[in-house]
């Protein structure tokens, strides 16, 4: 059964060149506890779909001009910007690419997380396991505790104490893995990824990602990952949608796509990806010595 | 034969502390670093974040200098030359940035851009301002880019354009050593290959030896003859490309190849284990 | 090269920089406040070259009275009525705009050329430069505008210029404090390091690179202080060290007007909304100048 449905989604947005269309018809199919990548180039679309779900296009200068976004049978097109508020963070979870300028470097990671803690707490206490007639000071430890847990789940050691440590004083993979126990205290079903591991090192990359992957397994959780990255798709995705100039023009699953492709862009742009297997060019002159 | 020749250099940097804690703490950046490089060749250096890798060239560029340790480039030790001698030099070393948004400034035109370096060095180069704007022209085609694109600005240019234009400036002078400090990180994959066309065929057209600054292995085994690994300031492998990738010395080396996202699904280490 | 395509040259570098200019002003249009604050200032500033000349009464400029039509009400032969020796007040009000605006102008350009350059050397220079600089101006920075410009003014003397430099001299160090910080900001980008790298020096990054980068906030910010200029030149007129009468001056008039009311209103109301209207128009269009150098500050 699919958690999500995009149906013809068509964005427009205006500036100063004019109106231009950069979702043209988008369809986006992501089934419950998969892991849907997202993949497409600068321009193609596939952050402004991301967007699209939660709503997050301000409009204007964006402007729809068509399509349907079911999520769990409603539609969200229709929806009011009340009810997305409550959808966004309990149900739908973000994480963007820049770990550094999505946390507020004022303020304690322990006050943000709590403070998002709070919120949700207030439509399902149970997220915190405190009972909302709990006084404040006993909500208020609860939902600590609860940030306190999901940091170590998310492999920041000794959570206890580093919850009251600035953003600053982490690395940016620890505050890459920050930001996912952020969107995951809201327990969201649906988690939108963007770029979530491109400013990070190889290594650090590789720690997120199976991070990532044991989350989705181990809880109800399905996730959309997009990203430029056709290596990263290619290790985490179980579904793949390939996209290009404001359209989706090939998807499906992981494997077929990625070893069997139909679309000529798709595979223009698995045969431009640099691995370690691609034959290198012959060079003109043998390692040139004592020209010049 | 060898153009640059790299000796022990080392580099300390002392944080500050603050106004209440006088005493910073000393990170080295670099750690007793030595490599040559071949005229003509490119050579990789592959380290991750807060290896020394851009603190390494910076001191080539001679935007900073070595605690201790010395460069020679093209036979000359660059810490005995003269604050004037040191400029011309500099026209002879260019390099390319990461950032082809960043490192271009939005208020100058692709002319100003590309002749600014030939304006700084033109007490070396003798040129007119006609035969500066001819040389852009020149150098546009170079990059495989139209002449008239001298009189736009940078924010009307593809990633891809952007970064012909950094290097069209970076060859103005005529350099024999180009650092190329992540020059296609920033770019989409499609572009990334048609750069890293380009500068190859550059290399060949102009015997350019390029020290190619890169967290990314697979575009360092396409371009380069060999690689230096740096993990937290100290050299840790420096061998021929294929030797690195086929038997990997260190752990480090071993680690990185390892991590390295392949596209074949089936290789992936988060799958093979949920299957399991 | 032939001179023939040089010339072409010239003239698509032009094109270029007109599409800048034509985007810059969509940008602007996009917030109708902006272009009435630039309807506005744009109508003053022709006031204020013209307004003597357009005066329906101009002998009333020079200190003329007429004390047979004291204190008539606006009427269609004087607009804005008379005041307590018969003057017309619509012409004084159209003459007061030059005194107003152009001492404000005034103002804010010396106040400019002093902060950017105290704020461009600190910040680019930085260390113990930095330190005296920023120092010294923040010890300016605590002294009270107007009490500095009232004390600067006595000193020197109640004229139009004296006043010009009292105000001009409190008032540098806001624009000396942005300049540092944007100098400091645009010192970090990397193509200033990248023209070190090729081996350029100070002068030419400073005139380069740095300056061209930094002036947009400047315009913004002067754009933005004209009208607090404005308010500042007709306080010290309201409180009598700035223009004297009978000069014609919005502040002055204000000051005179006291006595009048509030039986005479008409001869404080008028010179208080074109202060009121000046100082809300240049506001509104350095909002808009904001939105055309930083797009990113609203939408």
């Amino acid at each position: 059964m699919s958690l999500l449905e995009i149906n013809g989604l068509r964005l427009a947005m205006r500036s100063f060149d004019g109106e231009t269309e950069v979702l043209r018809g988008v369809d986006l199919t992501v089934g419950e506890n998969a892991i849907a990548g997202v993949v497409g180039e600068t321009g193609s679309g596939k952050s402004l779909t991301g967007l699209s779900i939660s709503r997050l296009v301000p409009t204007p200068p964006g402007r729809y001009l068509g399509g349907t976004i079911r999520f769990d049978g409603q539609d969200l097109m229709t929806a009011s910007e009340d009810e997305m508020r409550r959808l966004r963070g309990r149900q739908i979870g973000m994480i963007f690419q820049d770990p550094t300028t999505n946390l507020n470097p004022a303020f304690r990671i322990s006050t943000q997380m709590i403070d998002i803690a709070m919120n949700v707490a207030k439509s399902d206490p149970e997220l915190i396991g405190a009972h909302a007639r709990a006084s404040r000071r006993a909500r208020r430890a609860a939902a600590r505790q609860r940030c306190v847990d999901l940091l170590g789940q998310v492999g920041i050691p000794d959570p206890q104490t580093r919850i009251d440590a600035y953003p600053h004083t982490f690395s940016g993979g620890m505050r890459q893995r920050v930001l996912i126990a952020m969107a995951l205290i809201g327990q969201p079903r649906l988690l939108i990824a963007d770029e979530p591991t491109t400013a990070l090192d190889v290594s650090v990359q590789a720690q997120v990602l199976e991070l990532m992957s044991s989350f989705v397994r181990e809880r109800d959780l399905t996730m959309i990952f997009i990203t430029h990255n056709i290596g990263v798709v290619a290790q985490l995705c179980t579904d793949v949608s390939v996209m290009n100039a404001g359209r989706v023009v090939e998807s499906g699953n992981v494997r077929k796509v990625l070893k069997n492709p139909d679309d000529s862009y798709t595979k223009e742009l698995l045969s431009a990806v640099m691995t370690r297997d691609t034959p290198r060019p012959t060079r003109n002159r043998a390692v040139a010595g004592a020209v010049t | 034969m060898t153009i640059l020749q790299v000796e022990n250099l080392t580099k300390r940097y002392v944080t500050s502390g603050g106004y209440f804690d006088r005493k910073g703490e000393t990170i080295t950046a670099l750690d007793d670093v030595s490599f040559e490089v071949r005229r003509g060749e490119s050579i990789g250096i592959v380290g991750e974040s807060g290896s020394g890798k851009s603190t390494l060239s910076r001191i080539i560029l001679g935007l900073e200098m070595p605690d201790s340790g010395r460069i020679v480039f093209d036979g000359t030790d660059l810490s005995t030359l003269s604050k004037r001698e040191l400029r011309a030099i500099r026209a002879r070393i260019q390099v390319v940035f990461q950032d082809p948004y960043a490192s271009l400034n939005p208020r100058m035109s692709v002319r100003d851009l590309i002749a600014e370096p030939m304006e700084i060095h033109r007490d070396i180069l003798g040129m007119s301002n006609a035969q500066i704007t001819d040389r852009v022209a020149e150098l546009l085609t170079l990059v495989r880019m139209e002449e008239d694109h001298m009189h736009r600005y940078p924010h009307e240019f593809s990633g891809g354009q952007r970064q012909r234009i950094g290097i069209a400036r970076a060859l103005a002078c005529k350099p024999q050593l180009v650092v190329l400090d992540e020059p296609t990180s920033a770019l989409d994959v499609s572009v990334q290959a048609q750069v890293l066309a380009l500068l190859i065929g550059l290399q060949d057209e102009l015997n350019l030896t390029y020290l190619f600054i890169s967290h990314d292995l697979a575009v360092v085994r396409y371009l380069c003859q060999s690689a230096i690994l740096i993990r937290k300031g100290k050299l840790v492998e420096n061998a021929p490309i294929d030797d690195l990738f086929d038997a990997p010395k260190s752990d480090y080396g071993r680690m990185l190849i390892g991590a390295m996202p392949d596209i074949d699904p089936d290789k992936s280490p988060f799958r093979v284990k949920s299957q399991a | 090269m032939s001179e023939v395509v040089r010339t072409t040259d010239g003239a698509a570098t032009r094109s270029a920089r007109r599409t800048n200019w034509a985007r810059g002003f969509y940008r602007f249009r996009q917030n109708p406040l902006s272009v009435i604050g630039l309807v506005i200032v744009a109508l003053l500033l022709l006031l204020a070259l013209f307004g003597e000349y357009i005066a329906p009464y101009p002998e009333h400029l020079n200190g003329e009275v007429n004390v047979a039509n004291r204190f008539q009400p606006p009427s269609a032969e004087f607009w804005f009525g008379t005041n307590e020796v018969g003057q017309d007040i619509f012409s004084l009000v159209l003459a007061g705009a030059r005194i107003s605006l152009l001492s404000g102008i005034a103002v804010i350009v010396l106040a400019t050329l002093i902060g950017t350059f105290i704020g461009v050397i600190a910040g680019y220079f930085g260390t113990w430069l930095d330190e005296i600089l920023m120092r010294f101006t923040d010890l300016i920075l605590t002294l009270p505008a107007l009490i500095l410009a009232m004390a600067i003014a006595a000193g020197l003397g109640p004229s139009i210029p004296n006043m010009i430099l009292a105000l001009a001299l409190a008032w540098w160090p806001g624009f000396a404090r942005m300049a540092r910080g944007e100098v400091l900001s645009s010192k970090a980008e990397l193509y200033v390091l990248a023209a070190r790298a090729q081996g350029a020096g100070n002068t030419r990054i400073l005139t380069r690179h740095i300056l061209p980068n930094i002036t947009s906030p400047i315009i913004v910010k002067m754009s933005l202080d004209v009208g607090f200029a404005i308010l500042a030149v007709a306080s010290l007129g309201f409180i009598g060290i700035g223009v004297r009468p009978p000069t014609p001056e919005w502040g002055v008039m204000l000051s005179i007007s006291r006595s009048n009311l509030p039986h005479f209103w008409w001869t404080a109301i008028f010179p208080g909304l074109a202060i009121f209207l000046s100082v809300l128009s240049f506001n509104f269009m350095g909002d808009g100048l904001r939105d055309v150098f930083d797009p990113r500050a609203r939408r």
